[in-house]
């Protein structure tokens, strides 16, 4: 919580005056009590109707006094509490923003979210209610307790009994109850958890016939469920009842304890209506602090949380070079590459090694696994390589400038990722500078313009969250033409034509080629149709490079690329094929 | 809407009929600690009065009272324990009931609904809103039923002490209501504007962090910090409104019940002046003056809570009482090892009465013979999967097994003599034999061992940490794509149905899985009547029928050879395709 303290430095003074207000606002309400006793003392037992008038507008007073000081600070809490939580909302999206690949990867982007969201949101919460209660409530309860020495020190000494008993059981409920409340919470989360799974399989459940089973299973979770909530429910069910029974058992005490100090004349009778009405005041405040404390651990959690993604910092140092034009070196060098993951143990990648010249396709073909996207996440610099050197254009890549350097770079990921907005304002991701001539030639090349064309709008057809109004196969052409909208000199295909039929497929490629430029290609994918005509083919298997050819090269000498190749076109090798099938067979 | 409530209340009435002995016990003890609770004020009046002054205290009284009190304390805790195990009781039997029912329902509902609602909507209705539906509308009626009874009580209680003092307190406490409600009404449209703008912010978040990657490659992330930073600033704004005026309730109820009790304060002195009340009636008065408005603000929180758990309610129902699938008809035949004969005679069939997929469809396939289905993604191949496993009915026309209408058989037979593995496996949260064993739970250890060593599972399940026990979570976690997919092969390989329903691998599985679980397929479907979802080319060639889908529909019918020979037909584009490129 510490280090998020800085967040709210702008709200010095707002979050100094909340408390304060808060607390002035108590000091009013614990005068009132006294203020009726006097008017019992006083103007009752003097027949005073002047005296007791001036003390009812005192009363009046009072209670304006505190309404003033309560919007105030409810006031001054709220601002304090957003403007925190705004500055570090803000703070915390910059910083994601600045992480890397390997963070993002050691994360996970589902606690990211989270932390962005609910948790700062509790956060906001937490600092509004400390700001409001925080002082009040013990104030209050302790307030009270004073005040009552005020009057007489053995009526108060029931005080100091009271308020630790009432302590003990408030809290002690709450300690042992809230572990069970998780527990309720996994058992909440169980049924929950099978009645999606049930959703999501509801084809294979009935395939199976397996309805009644389930059904059987649930009603046991369900079961269990409830038992624990009654269980639950017993234990708090404790609380109201028992501080009840405390405070006015207390109030009892008080009343005998009164009397013997209004015979021996110590106190007066107003007085004793006094201690009533404090003893009634700590009990209410006493639940209100403890379900602060609750806030409060929760939001400490979550400070906590918040503060363990700050501290994540880029592993990425950057470079202040420029990427070059027109050098002769070759696009991309792998000079023996390898790549650890972190935490990942083993090299993901090892001793790759391979040149793209200006202007050449390369094909990477490969089974699930076998390191070809982690190949590729390298030009870009998402990753740095453990081992060896990437060059582009002839330079180490951790000289370049990151943003400058994928500047130059157009890749598309495997998952065909859009974002709301309207097709324009998704293709300018590319190049926020592009002509209306440039985004039609990267529909065109892409093979989106066929179905852009029938979309109301064109270009401003507004795509919605994740692109959920589109197919998966006009998602992954937008996402092309994105990244052919940059005009990059290194065009990157991660697997991207998946969703796309082999005709469509070919003619993309066929497009991509006729693109008149010195732009080096990079297409990976698991169907050999589409790498089959690049100028140079790797071939990867689980992390290293198992070939490097043509098709024809590849195919004569390389085993596995045969292995891939045939079991998708057993057409043109009948034999190969039932030879392989026997291979395998042997081998297994 | 009100007689839509109405109908909503019967329902729940009807279910906590049941427990109707609880909720009975509950109204009792609610009604007895409300009057005990507004007693005890009265007896501190009463031994404030025996306390006046020096050498003026009546102790044999005040003994007397106090006794009273002690034993109204004790009995006051009892009861409310007793009410609240009884609410406790009713509340979660009801819950579990009602869950139960939803659940049982769920599994009876045509997949016509499943596939047609959201999945997060359904769980909503069953885990949520039942949660809510029953805190609120339980809770609520003993809290409006409390509430009520103590404000009645205390009006009693304060008018047998003094009518005009009541008067004043009577007068004065709807003030705190009309702040309340004017308090509500004005932040109802900042909170609704607070909680749009952090809905637009929730958005962005999830699509800029939950697509970080892509904002890196394109170098988009300044300009996400500055689209973030827009609506952060705008949300800080209506926040701090929508908080502020909120928060302003409290202050302002607790400011008019500062205002009661100077009202009787200041009235009931004038009064003790007059000898017409003691000052310990007074005090009486005091403390109901400072409880009165409690359950005034209190019900105006129930009315609302009532409301979300009426709507709650309404949603639990309406799922609950949502038309389920048609049961088998009585006299269902059971289909018992069928040959594999499959005849589809004039089926028409579409998802929307609207919209035409499937019309006039025929196909007649003879026992063990393989039919491939063909088609660029999403063209609907499921349909077909979902026709034969009855999990739709036929618009029109019928789909007959052995000569047997489909409908006119139970469905467990008739799925229990289909074997079905699809692309999107799915595995329960459980161990692996459990998953194995769906379909034959009474296999032995020998017949799964033997079943995934014919479906090639046998040696990543060896590995795996616990072998056969291992405990995989919901959706299979760590296992990879071709392990769920071979898991799934082996499922069907153990009961191995005599006819099969099989996805071909695409390309999210490496080749030598493919080859692994290619083989697995072909030694299942060996003398089975099968329908292959099918990708590599051998599969479609070797297939005895070929159905070639496009936009759900079924275009083209026919083996390879024939359908090659189609002038520009759609199979032959889609294989010339292939090889063209």
């Amino acid at each position: 919580m510490k280090s998020l303290l800085k967040y709210i430095k702008d709200y010095k003074k707002e979050s100094v005056l909340a408390p304060l207000f808060k607390m002035l606002e108590a000091s009013f309400e614990l005068m009132v009590p006294l203020v009726m006793a006097s008017i019992i003392d006083h103007g009752i037992a003097d027949n005073d109707t002047s005296y007791i008038i001036k003390m009812g507008i005192v009363l009046v007073l009072l209670a304006a006094v505190g309404l003033a000081s309560a919007v105030t600070a409810q006031y001054f809490s709220a601002k304090a509490a957003v403007g925190f939580a705004t500055r570090l909302r803000l703070a915390l999206f910059s910083h994601i923003q600045g992480l890397s690949y390997t963070e993002l990867d050691a994360t996970g982007t589902n606690t990211l979210i989270t932390c962005m969201t609910s948790d700062i949101n509790q956060l906001q919460n937490g600092v509004n209610l400390t700001l409001r209660l925080l002082l009040r409530s013990p104030f209050i309860v302790f307030g009270a307790m004073i005040m009552a020495f005020t009057v007489d020190v053995k009526a108060a000494l029931i005080f100091v009994v009271v308020i630790p008993l009432l302590s003990i059981v408030v809290f002690g409920i709450m300690i042992v109850s809230m572990p069970l409340y998780k527990k309720v919470q996994s058992a909440l989360d169980k049924i929950l958890g099978r009645t999606r799974e049930n959703l999501a399989g509801a084809r294979v459940i009935r395939a199976f016939c397996r309805e009644n089973a389930e059904i059987a299973a649930f009603e046991q979770e369900n079961e269990f469920l409830r038992s624990t909530q009654v269980f639950v429910g017993k234990i708090s069910a404790a609380m109201n009842p028992m501080t009840y029974i405390i405070v006015n058992i207390g109030l009892v005490v008080l009343l005998w304890t009164g009397a013997v100090q209004v015979d021996n004349a110590v106190i007066t009778q107003g007085e004793v209506v006094a201690l009533v009405n404090y003893m009634s005041q700590i009990l209410v405040e006493l639940v209100k602090m403890a379900n602060l404390i609750i806030q409060i651990s929760k939001a400490l959690a979550c400070a906590k949380r918040v503060e363990n993604i700050f501290a994540i910092t880029s592993s990425m140092e950057n470079g202040t070079q420029g990427v070059a034009e027109n050098t002769k070196a070759p696009a991309i060098s792998f000079e023996h590459v390898s790549l650890t993951y972190a935490g990942g143990g083993e090299e993901s990648l090892s001793d790759i090694d391979f040149t793209v010249e200006k202007g050449e396709t390369v094909g990477i073909i490969g089974g699930t696994g076998s390191g070809k996207t982690s190949v590729v996440n390298l030009i870009p610099r998402f990753y740095d390589a453990t081992k060896g050197t990437v060059r582009i254009n002839g330079r180490d890549i951790r000289d370049y400038d990151i943003k400058s350097l994928r500047e130059k770079i157009g890749i598309v990921p495997q998952k065909a990722v859009l974002f709301k907005g309207t097709i324009r304002e998704n293709l300018l991701w590319g190049n926020e500078n592009a002509s209306a001539e440039d985004l039609e030639r990267a529909l065109a090349i892409s093979q989106a313009k066929e179905f852009v064309d029938t979309k109301e709008g064109r270009l401003d057809f507004p795509i919605v969250q994740e692109g959920k109004n589109l197919s998966g196969g006009q998602k992954q052409r937008l996402t092309i033409a994105r990244a052919i909208v940059r005009n990059p000199q290194i065009l990157i295909l991660d697997d991207s034509a998946s969703a796309l039929d082999f005709a469509t497929d070919a003619s993309l490629r066929q497009a991509i080629r006729g693109m008149k430029n010195d732009m080096s290609v990079i297409i990976v994918s698991q169907r050999a149709a589409s790498i089959q005509h690049a100028d140079k083919i790797i071939v990867m298997d689980d992390g290293k490079m198992a070939g490097v050819g043509t098709h024809e090269q590849l195919l004569e000498e390389n085993e596995i690329y045969r292995e891939i190749y045939y079991s998708q076109f057993p057409k043109q090798n009948e034999k190969g094929q039932e030879l392989l099938y026997k291979q395998k067979a042997s081998a297994n | 809407m009100k007689n839509q409530n109405k109908g909503i209340l019967k329902k729940v009435l009807k279910h906590i009929g049941k427990y109707r002995f609880y909720l009975l016990c509950s109204i009792l003890l609610a009604a007895i600690s409300v009057i005990l609770t507004l007693y005890i004020p009265i007896l501190t009046g009463r031994a404030v009065d025996c306390i006046v002054s020096a050498g003026n205290v009546d102790f044999g009284s005040i003994l007397g009272i106090l006794k009273e009190m002690a034993v109204i304390v004790v009995l006051t805790a009892a009861v409310q324990w007793l009410m609240n195990a009884c609410n406790n009781k009713i509340a979660y039997q009801v819950v579990r009931d009602v869950r139960d029912e939803a659940f049982k329902k769920l599994q009876l509902l045509p997949l016509k609904y499943i596939d047609g609602h959201s999945h997060g909507d359904i769980v909503s209705r069953i885990i949520a809103d039942v949660d809510q539906f029953s805190d609120g509308l339980l809770m609520g009626f003993t809290q409006l039923f409390t509430g009520v009874v103590t404000i009645i009580g205390t009006l009693l209680f304060m008018l047998s002490i003094n009518v005009s003092t009541t008067i004043v307190v009577v007068i004065l406490t709807p003030l705190s209501f009309f702040i309340a409600g004017f308090i509500a009404k004005r932040t109802f449209n900042m909170s609704k504007l607070q909680s749009e703008t952090r809905g637009e912010q929730t958005a962005l978040i999830d699509e800029m962090i939950g697509n970080a990657k892509v904002v890196k490659a394109f170098n988009h992330e300044q300009k996400a910090v500055e689209q973030f930073d827009g609506i952060n600033l705008r949300l800080e704004k209506t926040s701090v409104r929508a908080i502020f005026f909120s928060s302003l309730t409290n202050p302002s109820t607790r400011f008019v019940n500062s205002l009661v009790y100077a009202g009787v304060g200041i009235l009931g002195a004038f009064l003790a002046i007059r000898g017409r009340i003691s000052v310990g009636r007074l005090t009486s008065f005091l403390s109901y003056a400072n409880q009165y408005t409690k359950p005034f603000n209190e019900i105006s929180g129930v009315v609302t809570e009532l409301q979300t758990a009426f709507a709650c309610a309404g949603r639990v129902f309406e799922f609950i009482e949502e038309e389920p699938q048609q049961p088998d008809a009585e006299d269902a035949v059971v289909l018992s090892a069928p040959k594999g004969q499959i005849t589809m005679e004039n089926v028409a069939f579409s998802y929307n009465p609207g919209q035409k997929l499937i019309d006039n469809f025929n196909l007649e396939v003879k026992p063990g013979q393989r039919v491939a289905i063909v088609g660029p993604t999403g063209c609907g191949k499921t349909t077909v999967i979902n026709l034969l496993m009855r999990f739709y009915d036929v618009n029109k026309g019928s789909i007959k097994i052995d000569g047997t209408d489909i409908r006119s058989m139970t469905r467990k037979s008739l799925r229990d003599s289909f074997g079905m593995v699809l692309q999107d496996t799915w595995l329960h949260a459980g161990t692996i034999r459990e998953n194995i064993v769906m379909g034959k739970p009474d296999a032995t250890d020998e017949e799964v061992v033997a079943a995934a060593k014919a479906a090639h599972s046998h040696s990543f399940i060896k590995r795996l940490p616990m072998g056969y026990d291992t405990v995989i979570s919901e959706d299979g976690g760590s296992l990879s794509q071709g392990q769920k997919q071979l898991l799934c092969i082996t499922r069907v390989m153990l009961s191995l149905p005599p006819m099969l329903i099989l996805d071909e691998a695409t390309s999210s599985i490496d080749t030598r899985t493919e080859i692994k679980i290619s083989q697995a397929f072909q030694a299942m479907m060996q003398g089975r009547t099968s329908f292959i979802v099918a990708h590599r080319l051998s599969t479609i060639r070797e297939a005895d029928i070929i159905l070639v889908m496009k936009d759900g529909n079924i275009i083209e019918q026919g083996n390879h050879e024939t359908l090659l020979k189609k002038e520009n037909g759609f199979y032959a584009n889609l294989y010339q395709s292939q090889f063209t490129a």
